[in-house]
């Protein structure tokens, strides 16, 4: 085994254990009754969260595009995942949650990347500021139009209306246009959370190690080099695109069962900035950095009320220093040289930060 | 009647999308970046004014004056501090820096004057309609559209005539060559985000006297819009940032009203993507080689 | 050094059609480039413009002239980074009219960059790999499974890696970030790359580019092997004339985009328009 496969190895077992240790700490601490309220009812959020972050970092640091409309595959999700929920309970009176909220999950999952085929098509043959731009507008777009819809189910079918409430009387309404999904019965367990999260980890992490996950790299890297290659851009791009979305509208379905309603207003384009944040924070193309900060930046605010009046200016300018920090060359040698001797003392070695520079 | 109605305000919407998109179009062709905080610049411009009509009782058009002033200086301060080090930096890392940017200024003005809208005092520029038949057009109609040709006319005379507008189309075309021909890139990217933010200033006191709520969000969709509108007239181009904004507004407002109400937004960003789709170098720019 | 230079003088050029030549021992395949009138047009300037060039199969060519001659934009028309405005490219007799980047790469046609196109943030094994991605085969479940087929593919990925940067002797750097090597080492690691895909044809352009003399001399012995080894042809852009009239069997002049000479070395270098146009500049600067 080489030195790089070792490391990686680690890696991707630390990102499981970590996950898996927290879930079954925090299981215990629900069955002894020692878990406060309140972060009781943030752990499904956290979960979701955690997948639309890693999610998202394989659009951004993977594949190297930046997604702004990543909350418009979760409103997908979560709406798709209300609606199947309900139409089971009203239709076929399916009465076990777990496995209503599995088939929800996958129908939000399936959803979102149908919309995620759909919108990549034309998204993916742009590039750079132009793609982010016109994912932000297919994101308001999904809001838009989910503002104007309306489902309902009777007899054991479904009705859709657009625009208008024309739906047939008797209906058991489902989604109500800028009401939201409505009356839905929270049935997200921590478990589903937990199973999802580590599928989701398990995908993107073993996508990466392979051939798929190298040439999405490759195009990340260097577009005319990946083509030259022979590999084929646009496959690519639309594979972590496309993968991404199914995650998120998974994300979306567990977050939307979570609680009573879902309203448009709750996936705007702040909710992306808000993923992008933990992607940002956690270090693009890093994975368990992704895990971190998404968990810790949902329970920072519910924990220190300070924090949360002014939440959103301290994200603002971590996005702007953590860029600053990263990429511009003086400042990184400089916070490099500053950082080394500590490096160095970690890996027992001499520091290898100056060592490349050509 | 109503359908001339509706083309006024578009007209008049229109003209205050292509003054903001002017300021997307000219930082985007001469630093290749898109400048996302664009839009909020234009809201801290509007409370500017706004705190100098109400609170501070000085003149419109020094108050006007005033916000230019402040703007141009944030401007070139946020350039300075926050763009100039990314200058080597990939697309993705400056444009995820500029949305930070643009959420910061939210913010401080969210600190400052509160999330409840204010209502933007509009007397100064509304004295009286002109009727022309049964067509009755506000006076801030009529500035904004005549405001909108002079600023056009004078950018224009300016990048085209006047030296230092000379070596900013320099700095758009070639970089590495205006470098070398002594022109100070530094400062003429700084002279761009200078003239912008002016500009979104007067964009903003428009956009109020049109649409008087301002609040620290204010910004934000006109200004993705403008941007819609930049791109939609071909990046880089200022008579396509003009011909671009008035489009764009006048399908903004028949979309609103003949199609839908609610999906007035929908409809805008859905000819951003179909422009980028059939014509991506917009209706009057030029398409972009990539050096291999 | 005495070896190549032994392996030029062997070499007999052929006229095929009335404008190419071709080494003798390749008279009888099909070549694998044949460009017909190639040119291409920016707004009304000519980069390159009537361009004939056929290459034999297991032929080392030259493509030389002064800077701007329109070189690089040669080799973007044959990897069809550009689609031409005229003219046709023939790779092993197909032509690759209307066809993409990536098609054209698995026609057989691979090639390094002027300014190294690496991929940074990759490992130099994982950056040979990408250049074997079309030698694998398993799809993108079968690697998020990662079911037997995935494993017994990466193993035979990874042994060939090691096998292709063994030609260089860079096994050792296999695990380093691609983007923190020394500049030769990336030079050197491009080629590697893209003898990776298993071309019929491998374009260099200027790979002894910010090399010194000795790491010069290395890679024109490595070029030489490269061809014994692999049997295929190398078309190389280099400004090193000690390079190109050592290692290359025919060479082709552009100035201007047009082709002012092709022959073999001893011929390129009697001819009175190349040492105007160009050699003759050099010698005096050399003087």
């Amino acid at each position: 085994m080489t030195k790089a496969k070792r490391k990686r190895l680690i890696y991707n077992l630390v990102t499981y254990a970590l996950v898996i240790a927290a879930y079954i700490i925090l299981q215990n601490m629900i069955g002894a009754k020692t878990i406060s309220r309140s972060l009781k009812g943030l752990l499904v959020p956290i979960c979701a969260w955690i997948i639309m972050a890693v999610s998202l970092n394989l659009v951004i640091g993977f594949s190297g595009e930046l997604s702004l409309g990543h909350a418009g595959f979760m409103s997908i999700g979560a709406y798709t995942g209300a609606i199947i929920s309900g139409w089971l309970l009203a239709a076929f009176d399916m009465q076990d949650p777990t496995l209503r909220l599995v088939l929800a999950i996958a129908g939000g999952g399936i959803v979102a990347g149908i919309f995620g085929v759909l919108i990549g098509i034309p998204v993916l043959r742009l590039r750079g500021d132009y793609l982010a731009i016109v994912t932000l507008a297919f994101g308001e777009i999904i809001r838009n139009l989910v503002n104007v819809l309306y489902v309902g189910t009777a007899d054991g079918q479904l009705h859709f209306a657009f625009l208008n409430k024309k739906l047939p009387a008797d209906v058991t309404m489902l989604v109500d246009g800028a009401k939201g999904a409505v009356k839905i019965k929270p049935i997200s367990t921590f478990t589903v959370g937990f199973v999802l999260v580590m599928i989701t980890l398990i995908v993107v992490l073993n996508l990466v190690n392979s051939r798929a996950g190298r040439a999405i790299q490759a195009t990340r890297d260097n577009r005319i080099a990946a083509e030259s290659m022979g590999v084929s851009v646009t496959k690519y791009k639309m594979m972590a695109f496309v993968t991404a979305a199914v995650l998120a509208g998974m994300a979306g379905a567990l977050y939307g069962l979570n609680s009573s309603t879902v309203v448009p207003t709750q996936f705007t384009f702040n909710q992306s900035i808000n993923v992008l944040v933990f992607v940002v924070l956690g270090g693009l193309g890093n994975v368990l950095g992704s895990v971190i900060s998404a968990t810790f930046l949902t329970v920072l605010p519910e924990v220190l009320r300070e924090f949360a009046d002014y939440r959103m200016l301290v994200y603002a300018v971590v996005l702007i220093l953590v860029m600053i920090f990263t990429n511009n060359p003086l400042i990184r040698s400089v916070f490099g040289r500053a950082v080394a001797p500590v490096k160095g003392l970690f890996r027992g070695k001499k520091n290898s930060v100056s060592g490349g520079e050509a | 009647m109503i359908f001339l109605d509706h083309l006024i305000n578009g007209l008049s919407l229109g003209s205050i999308y292509a003054i903001i998109a002017l300021g997307y179009t000219m930082v985007y062709g001469i630093a290749k970046m898109l400048n996302f905080a664009h839009g909020d610049v234009i809201m801290i411009g509007a409370y500017i004014a706004f705190c100098g009509l109400q609170y501070w009782g000085i003149p419109p058009v020094l108050a006007i004056l005033l916000a230019m002033v402040f703007c141009t200086l944030l401007g070139v301060t946020i350039e300075g501090f926050a763009y100039r080090p990314l200058r080597q930096a990939t697309s993705l890392a400056v444009l995820i820096t500029a949305i930070g940017m643009s959420y910061l200024l939210q913010n401080i003005a969210l600190m400052i004057w509160g999330a409840n809208p204010k209502s933007f005092p509009t007397t100064f520029i509304n004295g009286s309609n002109i009727r022309i038949g049964q067509l009755n057009i506000s006076s801030a109609t009529l500035i904004t559209i005549v405001a909108n040709i002079v600023i056009m006319v004078t950018l224009t005379l300016f990048t085209s005539k006047a030296k230092l507008g000379k070596a900013m189309r320099c700095v758009s075309e070639d970089r590495g060559a205006a470098e070398l021909m002594g022109i100070n890139v530094n400062r003429t990217i700084s002279l761009t985000f200078a003239i912008g933010s002016a500009l979104a200033a007067v964009a903003g006191v428009l956009l109020c006297s049109s649409y008087p709520i301002l609040q620290p969000t204010t910004g934000s969709m006109p200004g993705i819009k403008a941007f819609t509108a930049a791109v939609f007239g071909g990046i880089g181009s200022i008579p396509g940032a003009m011909l671009g904004g008035i489009l764009l507004g006048v399908i903004e407002i028949f979309g609103k009203a003949y199609i839908s109400t609610e999906l007035g937004d929908a409809i805008v960003f859905a000819v951003l993507i179909i422009v980028l789709l059939v014509k991506p170098a917009g209706l009057l720019g030029k398409p972009m080689r990539e050096k291999v | 050094m005495a070896d190549i230079k032994k392996h030029r003088s062997d070499t007999k050029m052929v006229p095929m059609p009335t404008y190419s030549i071709v080494p003798e021992r390749d008279v009888n395949e099909i070549p694998v480039l044949e460009t017909r009138h190639l040119g291409i047009e920016f707004g009304g300037l000519k980069a390159v413009d009537d361009f004939n060039l056929t290459i034999g199969k297991t032929e080392i060519a030259g493509l030389i002239g002064p800077n701007g001659a329109g070189k690089t934009t040669v080799f973007n028309l044959l990897t069809k980074v550009y689609e031409p405005t005229s003219g046709a490219v023939l790779v092993n007799g197909k032509d690759l009219h209307g066809m993409s980047i990536v098609q054209a790469s698995r026609l057989g046609i691979a090639r390094t960059f002027q300014n190294i196109r690496l991929f940074d943030k990759m490992t130099v094994e994982e950056n040979v790999r990408i250049g074997l991605h079309n030698q694998i085969r398993y799809d993108m479940f079968t690697g998020i499974l990662r079911l037997p087929r995935y494993w017994k593919q990466e193993k035979y990925q990874h042994e060939r890696a090691m096998e292709l940067l063994d030609i260089f002797g860079m096994q050792d750097l296999a695990d380093e970030q691609s983007g923190s090597l020394p500049y030769g080492a990336q030079r050197r690691l491009e080629i590697v790359r893209a003898l990776a895909t298993d071309p019929k044809l491998l374009l260099l352009d200027e790979p002894a580019a910010g090399m010194n003399p000795h790491e010069t001399e290395e890679l024109m012995e490595n070029i030489a092997k490269i061809r014994d080894r692999f049997q295929i042809a190398i078309l190389l852009i280099e400004h090193d004339m000690s390079l190109v009239m050592g290692v290359c069997e025919g060479i082709c002049v552009l100035n201007f985009g047009k082709i002012i000479a092709k022959g073999t070395a001893d011929e390129i270098q009697a001819n009175p328009a190349v040492i105007e146009a160009y050699l003759g500049k050099r010698k005096e600067a050399e003087a």
